[in-house]
């Protein structure tokens, strides 16, 4: 299970300050922060600045990865800004986003089949986005089509499936977690990534929402995910779902986390 | 006549009870546009308040729209030819370059709860597009939506689109999505700002004039 730290993200208020007063500290403590918490990504999104994106995002690797040893997930669509960052970045990074939408492919297709590195494949189609299981399968299988054939590897793909509310339709949250199960199967090797908070837009209670959707994800096969690593009850769900599923040798993650104060039983 | 029964029934979302009630007050001759008016339009801005205040929730508004909708069409034989009154007509859409409609859509529904017509463009709508049907269709509000950072310039552009036809000040144009602020609106020049599909409802009305 692979864990990508969403917390450094100028529509955060406070990461937005620090970003414009070139707070590094307090950037720092934050990427600490989720890599402490288990983190193996650390987010870097600017996107709120338009403007400075193309000099903020480059100043966001450099920060960050001036305070923790990981590789860094570079979110933005812009190709300007990634190249920018990318140029100072150490290790292999991940890019969020590619998506079928004309525009962004062509702009992105170039940067991400240039370098070695991870590329999240946003299952967001050409005109419109997904609302079945059918309509995510078909736009991810265009999508793994069209990068293995730039050149990148199946195991450097992340596709996301694009969660959608459930408040507006029942059959959002089946959509998604069918469609990861028959990407994982048919393309081998592949990885499924996803953000947590989208299935929960318009109900009360969205942490509890979001935590039990991730449960129902991976035992469909989800391979990675975008969250906070700081929220110990999501991260306490995250562990017990993969013991569960066989994914926890010996049990030793869960345990650990139990003796040093990571999980309670209440 | 009191709308209680009808007004409970829309707030519950419950379909079957709220056709039951309209059914009766037609059938006691109440005035069509009055069951409108005064038992579903009406009860509708109350869920309204209620989601943007947080008491009530996405699901239970759906509910309730599709609630009114179904009253509605028991209604509609009964309106002589031209007779229905809208609070007029809102042309919204999302921004070009942006595929996101949900935070659209809920918008479309709860103004079209509130008695305006509505003409929804869908998504990923050109300035050009905007520009043309607000002209065509005489529309009091033009709505914008974008859900994305890199999306939200095009509302800019939009205005700048309206300007440059000469129907800027034809229209009243409302914004609103998630990257998108008050703040924001101001600096583009748009006349509202709307943070939920409730506050859109009191924003279309309060920059109409209405009530």
């Amino acid at each position: 299970m692979l864990i990508v730290g969403e917390k450094i993200n100028t529509s955060t208020k406070s990461i937005a300050q620090a970003v414009q007063t070139g707070d590094a500290a307090f950037i720092c403590k934050v990427a600490r922060d989720q890599a402490a918490a288990g983190a193996h990504f650390i987010d870097v999104n600017a996107g709120t600045f338009l403007n400075e994106e193309v000099d903020y995002l480059p100043w966001l690797v450099e920060t960050v990865q001036s305070a923790v040893d990981i590789p860094l997930c570079l979110d933005s669509p812009n190709p300007e800004a990634l190249i920018k960052a990318l140029e100072c970045h150490k290790g292999e990074p991940m890019i969020n986003s590619i998506s079928l939408e004309e525009d962004r492919f062509r702009n992105l297709l170039p940067v991400v089949a240039s370098q070695p590195c991870k590329v999240v494949a946003l299952c967001m189609a050409q005109t419109s986005m997904p609302t079945t299981a059918d309509e995510r399968i078909a736009v991810a299988s265009e999508l793994i089509e069209r990068l293995t054939k730039a050149g990148v590897a199946l195991e450097k793909i992340f596709v996301d499936p694009l969660a959608q509310p459930v408040s507006v339709d029942v059959t959002m949250g089946s959509a998604v977690l069918q469609a990861i199960a028959v990407i994982m199967e048919r393309f081998s090797g592949v990885n499924t990534i996803c953000g947590l908070s989208n299935i929960s837009y318009g109900l009360p209670a969205r942490r509890l929402v979001n935590r039990t959707f991730l449960t129902l994800a991976l035992a469909h096969g989800l391979s990675a995910a975008i969250l906070d690593p700081t929220d110990k009850r999501l991260m306490a769900n995250l562990l017990t779902s993969e013991m569960l599923l066989g994914h926890d040798e010996y049990c030793t993650n869960f345990i650990d986390a139990y003796q040093s104060g990571g999980i309670e039983d209440d | 006549m009191s709308y209680d029964a009808l007004s409970d029934a829309v707030i519950k979302g419950d379909i079957n009870g709220a056709m039951e009630e309209t059914r009766k007050a037609l059938e006691a001759g109440v005035n069509v546009q009055d069951i409108l008016d005064q038992g579903l339009i009406a009860t509708m801005d109350v869920v309204g308040d209620r989601f943007s205040k947080g008491l009530t929730f996405v699901p239970q508004m759906l509910r309730s729209a599709k609630t009114m909708q179904q009253c509605v069409e028991i209604l509609k034989p009964h309106f002589q030819e031209g007779g229905v009154s809208t609070k007029g007509t809102v042309v919204l859409g999302t921004v070009k370059g942006d595929l996101h409609d949900i935070g659209k859509n809920l918008v479309a529904m709860m103004l079209e709860g509130a008695g305006f017509t509505i003409l929804d463009l869908g998504v990923d709508v050109s300035p050009e597009t905007f520009v043309q049907e607000v002209k065509k269709e005489n529309a009091e509000i033009m709505g914008m939506s974008a859900l994305l950072s890199t999306t939200m310039p095009a509302m800019s552009l939009t205005i700048k689109a309206l300007v440059d036809a000469g129907v800027r000040d034809k229209v009243r144009v409302m914004i609103g999505g998630a990257p998108v602020t008050g703040k924001y609106a101001q600096e583009i020049g748009a006349d509202s700002y709307a943070s939920d599909a409730g506050s859109a409802v009191i924003e279309a009305k309060k920059i109409l004039n209405i009530d």
